[in-house]
């Protein structure tokens, strides 16, 4: 009966057994691999695998005009597609030096901060279903849903948005977009409350998250973490502050900061993160509605050379004609320069580092994807721990294939 | 002795008597665990703000016929690198004790047919809790056997974690169930729903006892939060993750008849059987007869066991797992020593009882 299994010769010394979790692990969520050494349900190495779904983002974009690279963004974290589309124009923005509209910049937080619930939220509830508790993460799919309706009724899309252009928006939110904006705001807190109380006191979820995987903030800032990632180990680092884009200086908001960087401080973190971005959307709100006359009606800054003309204009209007054609056929200059900009993404800074030689195309751009360098802890993160902590590890540093591979 | 002197001896009508009564038990845990798979879903959904299955029949209804045809006519598949007969004895072996526990819970008191008394328990063994706790012990064979002949790490993960969670269980829910044993004074599981008729529900007696046996239940059907043999999350299912077909089928079904089971148990031991409850089963007999007070008696005991099924799934769709050592953990420091605690104190107090000791 045992006739096909065979001990590997010589090896009879070995106690531990390699397991591999991922490619196709239901915990890797996403194509990654981490081989894993076991001695029983202890982890004595973790060995980390990228690549699977390594895109060649970074070299495709060297042919790409600006605006469509947009797209590539987006399935970069594709849990937050806003803020990866907003940074990568932010990015552009500073290097073609265009100055944009306060509404615009309003507007922009506004997406921002909801996609940055929506990213904590599918974080923060798979830290649960990987922990053994699904209902919290089937429960909030809902709520995420409410999310995502905002997104479409601005871009069309919902998960991978491509929202906004060069120098601001493609429409004006409409009213509806506000009303749905209204009823998240107010059916938003009720939710995120369950979701705490399903989780932030419950004994066996504290049990399994306190201590687990945690890392010092020396340790985190060697590696290079950002974001809430950082933040949980104590670091009280947020690009929104120390950086400010899109006018993030006009409000007000605190940054949770954790203590040991464990599994539980991630989960906070995020948690209290959730908060604050409501109270930040609540301000954004109240600014954008403070707009009166004209100014009320901008959701774009006068940059016609790399900002899409409307359809009208351009069978009526000469210039617009030529700039549509010189946007679409790629072929707007952009100023020779080296640029390094960053934004506060969902999973952490996520920066662009874009050089351009004067021609139409990026002559070289990189993405600083907080997860690529998240993973490269994992290893140390994971060793002596249990399989399950190894597991539950992975899902609260957030790891993002899409981000990792690039 | 001749052959038809033995043919003579056996008391035929009991035969058949008891043939389809076992067959009414077997076929009723097997709609039961059915229907758990329908109920779990169901309840899921209401948990989850969601809908459930609606598709098959009114309200979803005909789902788990869909389910079974489905399981059914899927590819059996059997790995090449697993050992074959092991592979095929492990969800027999887990079906089968699944089965057996059903076989001394007294279902309802007596029916008046034919002009015979007619016991509603297939087998009142006087050692009736003792032959439980044997049978349950054997459950974890099918699982282990499972995970090994799968030739899968994971697969042994999890058969290895079955097999330790149960065996370490197992031990805090004997020692608490002594407790109890020790005020009954009987181990047949019929005379404790008789003891329980005239005087109070054993959980009264023993809140702390049932406590820990229900923690024990949890634990040895392998459900939230002790669902680590399967744990989709690290090992992908366990020790059934190389399982296909009905074979995945009967470990499924066998996790839902033991939580149907094990919920007859615990409202036999604890909450009266099928006692009903703030009513004078003397009267009643009188008013209504044998028949409709076992019948009715029956419906009480179903509706015991559907609010220990609905525990479970409430429990299972509200919290985390544990870990592999909190498991052990809580096992052997926490509900070991709470169940000897437990044994002491209801010693101590027989005791005092029995000698009429006042303060």
């Amino acid at each position: 009966m045992s006739q096909h299994i065979s001990l590997p010769e010589g090896n009879i010394e070995k106690q531990t057994s390699t397991i591999n979790i991922g490619p196709t692990h239901p915990a890797t969520h996403g194509v990654f691999q981490n081989i894993v050494e076991l001695d029983g349900e202890t982890v004595v190495s973790a060995e980390q695998t990228v690549g699977y779904i390594h895109r060649a983002f970074e070299k495709i974009a060297e042919h790409k005009p600006l605006y469509q690279i947009t797209t590539l963004t987006d399935r970069l974290n594709y849990c937050s597609s806003p803020i990866n589309n907003m940074g990568w124009h932010i990015a552009c923005e500073r290097l073609l030096g265009v100055k944009i509209p306060k509404r615009v910049d309003y507007l922009r937080i506004i997406i921002m901060e909801l996609a940055r619930i929506s990213d904590h939220l599918i974080c923060n509830s798979i830290v649960g279903v990987d922990s053994g508790a699904y209902s919290g993460f089937l429960y909030v799919m809902q709520y995420r849903e409410l999310i995502y309706e905002i997104y479409e009724e601005i871009c069309g899309s919902r998960l991978t948005t491509n929202i906004g252009r060069v120098g601001g928006f493609e429409r004006n939110f409409t009213s509806v977009a506000f009303e749905k904006l209204e009823k998240f705001i107010k059916e938003w807190p009720v939710v995120l409350k369950e979701f705490d109380q399903l989780f932030v006191r419950n004994r066996i979820f504290m049990d399994r998250t306190i201590g687990v995987g945690p890392i010092s903030a020396e340790r985190a800032l060697n590696y290079g973490f950002t974001g809430p990632n950082l933040r949980a180990a104590g670091v009280d680092y947020d690009v929104r502050i120390h950086a400010p884009y899109s006018s993030y200086d006009d409000f007000e908001f605190t940054i949770p900061v954790g203590t040991t960087g464990d599994c539980y401080d991630r989960f906070l973190v995020r948690d209290g993160e959730m908060w604050q971005s409501l109270e930040l959307i609540k301000q954004a709100y109240q600014k954008v509605q403070e707009f009166k006359g004209t100014e009320a009606e901008v959701f774009h800054a006068e940059v016609p050379e790399y900002y899409l003309p409307d359809k009208k204009d351009v069978y009526t209007k000469m210039e617009a004609l030529i700039y549509h054609f010189k946007i679409v056929m790629g072929e707007s200059k952009m100023p020779k320069g080296e640029i390094y900009s960053s934004v506060e993404g969902a999973n952490g800074e996520l920066g662009f580092y874009l050089i351009s030689d004067g021609s139409r195309t990026p002559y070289r751009l990189h993405f600083r994807r907080p997860s690529f360098i998240y993973y490269q802890a994992y290893s140390e993160l994971t060793k002596g721990g249990l399989l399950s902590d190894a597991i539950i590890t992975m899902s609260s540093l957030n790891l993002i294939a899409g981000e990792l591979d690039a | 002795m001749h052959l038809n002197h033995i043919f003579l001896l056996i008391d035929w009508a009991l035969f058949i008597e008891k043939l389809v009564l076992i067959i009414v038990v077997v076929m009723g845990s097997l709609l039961v665990a059915m229907y758990s798979t329908y109920a779990e879903r169901k309840v899921a959904a209401f948990m989850q703000d969601r809908v459930g299955p609606n598709r098959a029949g009114p309200f979803g209804i005909l789902q788990p016929v869909a389910d079974g045809v489905k399981l059914f006519f899927k590819e059996e598949i059997v790995p090449n690198f697993s050992s074959k007969f092991l592979f095929i004895l492990g969800p027999c072996l887990a079906m089968l004790t699944a089965m057996m526990i059903g076989a001394v819970i007294p279902w309802g008191d007596k029916i008046h047919l034919f002009g015979r008394d007619i016991s509603l328990q297939i087998a009142d063994v006087n050692i009736g809790i003792l032959y439980v706790f044997g049978i349950v012990s054997l459950g974890v064979y099918g699982i282990m056997i499972g995970g090994w002949a799968s030739n899968n790490k994971f697969s042994l993960l999890g058969a290895m974690r079955a097999a330790s969670q149960i065996v370490s269980y197992e031990l805090a829910m004997g020692i608490s169930l002594i407790a109890l044993l020790m005020i009954t004074g009987t181990l047949s599981l019929n005379e404790m729903v008789v003891q329980q008729k005239d005087h109070w529900w054993n959980i009264f007696k023993q809140p702390l006892g049932f406590l820990i046996f229900l923690i024990c239940a949890f634990a040895e059907t392998n459900r939230t939060p002790f669902d680590l043999p399967e744990a989709e999350n690290e090992l992908i299912g366990g020790y059934h993750a190389e399982y296909s077909s009905m074979k995945l089928g009967f470990y499924l079904f066998s996790e839902y008849i033991n939580m149907f089971l094990s919920g007859a148990v615990m409202a036999t031991l604890y909450f009266g059987g099928y006692d009903i409850p703030f009513v004078n089963d003397a009267n009643l007999v009188h008013n209504i007869g044998v028949n409709w007070l076992a019948i009715l008696e029956g419906t009480v005991f179903f509706i015991k066991i559907c609010c220990f099924i609905f525990l479970f799934m409430w429990v299972r769709w509200t919290v985390p797992r544990f870990r592999y050592d909190q498991l052990m953990n809580l096992g052997w420091k926490i509900l070991l020593p709470l169940a000897l605690f437990n044994m002491l104190v209801t010693g101590a107090l027989i005791l005092l009882k029995q000698n009429h000791w006042h303060f």
